[in-house]
């Protein structure tokens, strides 16, 4: 008989987790704040999904974006989208670690980059749409 | 080691969120603002969507932030307590996921 195939018998301990763990600390709050913005990210992914659905529908189409309720949605949305860049650019430099010879590439120099590209894109759509 | 599917989902959600990152605030400004504000009409915004490379857009802006959703969703919603369904979360973000894609590839190529 292998090692592997002895079982145990004690039973394990879980440390009981109340609720509300992640009010109790300033940095809890604001990660979960993070992972909840997947909400809106996912939410408004649905609702771009329903205005592809409409395409060949030009009633359908802009009855989708007039609707009052989506508005308020996407106002609601923008805010937490807008942290959920945020926080992830602010991540890029923990994630991508470059190298400039010996020398580590500032971790500022690489979110500032990452922020400067998001700023021109978001300008050329902008262009590209509306002018 | 136990073969895991875990780096491909992380994958998804990592493209996934820096697609969303860059591109979903533009885009909510865009759909919220620029209509009521007159700086395009609903129905030009239509005809801009019908072009190929907006499809594109549209498509990879609808998918992969979907997988983006899945990941970070079962996790925070196991942080949060829901513990007891842990075991079918997986199945039904990743699968969520994955029929919203089939269906904005439906309606984005036809």
């Amino acid at each position: 008989m292998s090692v592997d195939a002895i079982e145990t018998k004690s039973k394990e301990y879980i440390r009981p987790m109340p609720a509300n763990w992640w009010m109790t600390k300033k940095t809890y709050v604001s990660f979960i704040v993070r992972e909840l913005t997947c909400i809106f990210v996912g939410g408004y992914a649905l609702f771009l999904l329903v205005l592809a659905a409409r395409l060949e529908e030009p009633e359908a189409f802009a009855a989708w974006l007039n609707s009052p309720l989506l508005i308020i949605l996407q106002i609601v949305a923008l805010p937490m989208v807008l942290y959920h860049s945020i926080t992830w650019i602010n991540l890029t430099p923990k994630v991508m670690v470059v190298w400039r010879g010996e020398e580590r590439v500032s971790p500022l120099v690489i979110a500032g980059a990452n922020y400067v590209a998001w700023a021109i894109l978001s300008i050329a759509i902008f262009y590209l749409v509306c002018i | 080691m136990a073969r895991s599917n875990e780096p491909i989902f992380w994958s998804l959600f990592s493209a996934g969120g820096v697609v969303a990152a860059f591109f979903m605030p533009i885009t909510i400004l865009l759909t919220v603002i620029a209509v009521p504000a007159g700086l395009i009409s609903a129905e030009g915004l239509r005809q801009l969507a019908s072009h190929p490379l907006t499809r594109l857009y549209l498509f990879v802006l609808i998918s992969l932030p979907m997988f983006h959703w899945a990941h970070r969703f079962r996790f925070v919603a196991v942080d949060l307590g829901c513990k007891s369904i842990s075991g079918i979360l997986p199945v039904v973000c990743y699968g969520t996921a994955l029929v919203v894609t089939l269906l904005a590839l439906f309606h984005l190529v036809t």
